[in-house]
């Protein structure tokens, strides 16, 4: 789906589904140098099992133009203006990583446009090392590998997924990352450490919340969402064992079924 | 990130979650259990990944797959029957009838055939130029080109081609380079790191290593982008709703795999030039030793090669790690490592005396192969390149008393005297 947000083009992976005003809508927002693909594995599910699917390109991110969004809140009101052009409300929004701090405080602020939050491979704040943001600013590649490494759980950093038949998942990462025009990863890093409101956001959150962990995090541990989970007033918790911070590629069925079933609750 | 050595042996694989078994088991089956009904329809419409049907994909391919990936620096890897079905598979997924190829001249015998011959019947056309003239590769672009197309080193006059260079000329033409690193392996050349884009290899070679098997393997980097201004109208197979797979846009669907997604959705399930899961297996016993192979032999071939430039008997060596070779400069750059083990020279004798040459001698083996643990030898212009023209064979550097070695694992000492023996004995017949 192509539409027009702020007077820039706009994408959404839509599972190559018509738009269905009946159905329900399952937005699903990707992280930091990343883009809708990641969820690829949910969201075809989600599109071809009764749900409206908006699987969106961030600003600045694959098939959506800019300029990026240099904060979470800026984040937020785009993905809004988004839902908006789309007519859609009361959505189910998952987001992952950068995402989920963007599903977060889209729905703090929007809870006409969120009936439930899903935050997958969440840490709120979100701390983010002065080693990676100046690899970001300095040295992409650098930055994307180092990423890499801390994404997947030990197993997977060797591969054999079980899933993707001949898919090298580290490679696939850093593939995808590499197609981002210079400078998004830095500009998502520094937004993400900049977002200092999450906790408050957390707070004001009304809906269904679902906060979804890798066991075997790097990027965000999963005690690093113990305080967004303690701020939230209805939530339930899921840890994936054997994952890292990339479950939505690592363990696409645990992943799919989890959402599936906080989105049916 | 892990490095090639330990790649080799390790990467696709862990233990066998279902029974410990420490080595990759072959799934020796055609077909795999669906969970349930939701289950089946899932995975047959791409909802869900995994395993239906062997042609299509196998576990024990999937490690092989991987593992490839992983020593390529790309994204995915689909295995296929052989070389020529990976190369087969590759321009039927980019291109149909109508389209246009810019290759290299200096190509294996078996794919200049498919380009020059059997592939203008089906309305795809080649333009072949020569490897190191950029000019030509940019002149040979036309409206409906698709493809850029060489090998590593150009088979057998171990012919070049700058690849940073040529693949900056596709990519302002909008199209992908692939290359056929057959010869060289991840182990010589990554040619991701370089600026191309797809490659693939005969398995068949040094990646299995041993001369057992017949296998291809084709490899995305993941980084060309289809849905480019330049490119989306070119490849409609990738960027265009495709109905034979529910109006999918693959480009769409994956970002970085749509490539190998329709390889293998469309490729794999109409064409079905699929690997067996032994032959796969065969073929990761050969990558786990492929480093400590190939480094034997590169430093073999360098100890031939010092051997054949002092006897008198020899002319023209065609390798380009010696100094007088066309792409010395070139093999330096891209190939700090060793440039290969497969290299072809010319004997000052007539074609008599080639023959005679070849067939005295006791540890090479005369067959049609490359990259084997036994060092091999064949007489180009009468097998492998037999159905290209005088000019061509004059083109890709092929003369009627060309040789070409592929030097194996043996001791160097006994392989310099089974060649000095032959030599010997091909003096001795009369001109």
């Amino acid at each position: 789906m192509k539409l027009t947000v702020n007077n820039n083009a706009a994408y959404a992976y839509t599972g190559t589904r018509a738009f269905n005003p009946a159905q329900r809508t399952a937005v699903f927002i990707h992280g930091a140098a990343n883009d809708h693909s990641v969820w690829g594995l949910q969201s075809r599910y989600f599109a071809w099992h009764g749900w409206n699917v908006l699987a969106i390109d961030l600003p600045g991110h694959g098939q959506s133009d800019g300029p990026l969004c240099t904060s979470i809140e800026a984040l937020a009101d785009w993905v809004a203006a988004f839902l908006e052009a789309a007519q859609v409300k009361a959505a189910t929004v998952i987001g992952h990583s950068m995402g989920s701090l963007t599903a977060l405080e889209l729905t703090a602020c929007r809870p006409d446009l969120v009936s439930k939050l899903a935050l997958v491979g969440s840490a709120v704040p979100m701390a983010v090392g002065d080693v990676l943001l100046e690899a970001a600013l300095n040295d992409e590649e650098k930055a994307w590998r180092m990423i890499v490494d801390w994404s997947f759980a030990p197993n997977s950093q060797l591969g054999n997924n079980h899933k993707v038949p001949g898919t090298w998942l580290p490679g696939n990462s850093l593939a995808l990352m590499r197609r981002m025009a210079k400078g998004v990863l830095h500009n998502d890093l520094a937004a993400c450490k900049a977002y200092v409101n999450g906790l408050i956001a957390a707070a004001n959150v009304q809906c269904p919340a679902f906060v979804l962990m890798g066991e075997r995090d790097m990027m965000t541990a999963p005690k690093a969402a113990l305080g967004v989970i303690a701020a939230l007033k209805s939530v339930r918790t899921q840890t994936i064992p054997d994952a890292g911070h990339n479950m939505t590629s690592e363990a696409p069925d645990v992943t799919l079924a989890a959402l599936w079933r906080f989105a049916h609750a | 990130m892990f490095e090639l050595d330990t790649l080799s042996v390790h990467a696709g694989a862990r233990p066998d979650p279902a029974t410990g078994a420490r080595a990759t088991p072959i799934y020796q089956t055609t077909s795999f259990v669906f969970e349930d009904s939701d289950h089946a329809a899932a995975l047959f419409n791409m909802e869900r990944a995994g395993h239906v049907y062997s042609r299509l994909s196998n576990p024990t391919n999937a490690v092989l797959e991987e593992r490839i990936a992983a020593l390529e620096g790309g994204i995915s890897a689909i295995s296929v029957a052989s070389g020529q079905a990976a190369l087969h598979l590759a321009i039927v997924t980019l291109m149909g009838a109508g389209s246009h190829i810019v290759a290299s001249r200096a190509l294996y015998g078996g794919s200049h055939n498919l380009l020059d011959y059997t592939l203008p019947r089906f309305g795809i056309t080649t333009t072949f130029v020569e490897p190191s003239d950029l000019d030509a590769w940019r002149a040979a672009v036309r409206p409906n080109t698709r493809l850029f197309f060489g090998e590593t080193l150009g088979n057998p006059g171990n012919l070049l081609i700058d690849i940073e260079k040529v693949s900056d000329i596709a990519h302002k033409a909008g199209v992908p380079l692939m290359l056929d690193s057959t010869l060289t392996t991840p182990y010589l050349i990554r040619p991701f790191e370089h600026g191309a884009d797809i490659v693939f290899h005969s398995a068949t070679k040094f990646l299995q290593g041993h001369g057992v098997v017949i296998g291809g393997l084709l490899v995305d980097s993941g980084r060309f982008d289809w849905l480019a201004e330049k490119s989306r109208e070119k490849f409609a197979t990738l960027s265009a709703p495709y109905h034979g797979f529910h109006d999918m846009v693959f480009a769409e669907e994956s970002s970085t795999a749509a490539f190998l997604l329709r390889c293998r959705r469309e490729g794999l399930r109409d064409f079905g030039a699929c690997m067996a899961a032994a032959t796969a297996w065969q073929i990761l016993q050969g990558i786990e030793t492929l480093p400590v192979r190939m480094e034997r032999h590169i430093a073999n071939t360098r100890k031939v090669l010092e051997f054949l430039r002092s006897h008198a008997f020899v002319g023209a060596i065609h390798h380009p790690e010696l100094p007088e070779h066309r792409d010395y400069d070139l093999a330096k750059k891209y190939f700090p490592k060793g440039a290969s083990a497969v290299f072809s020279f010319d004997l000052k004798g007539t074609r008599a005396q080639g023959r005679a040459f070849i067939d005295n001698l006791r540890l090479f083996s005369h067959l049609a192969n490359v990259g084997d643990a036994r060092s091999l030898v064949i007489h180009p212009a009468s097998t492998t390149h037999s159905r290209m023209s005088t000019e061509a064979l004059v083109a890709a550097g092929i003369t009627e008393g060309t040789i070409r070695l592929s030097i194996g694992l043996e001791d160097a000492k006994d392989l310099i005297d089974d060649l000095a023996r032959a030599l010997k004995a091909a003096e001795r017949v009369k001109q």
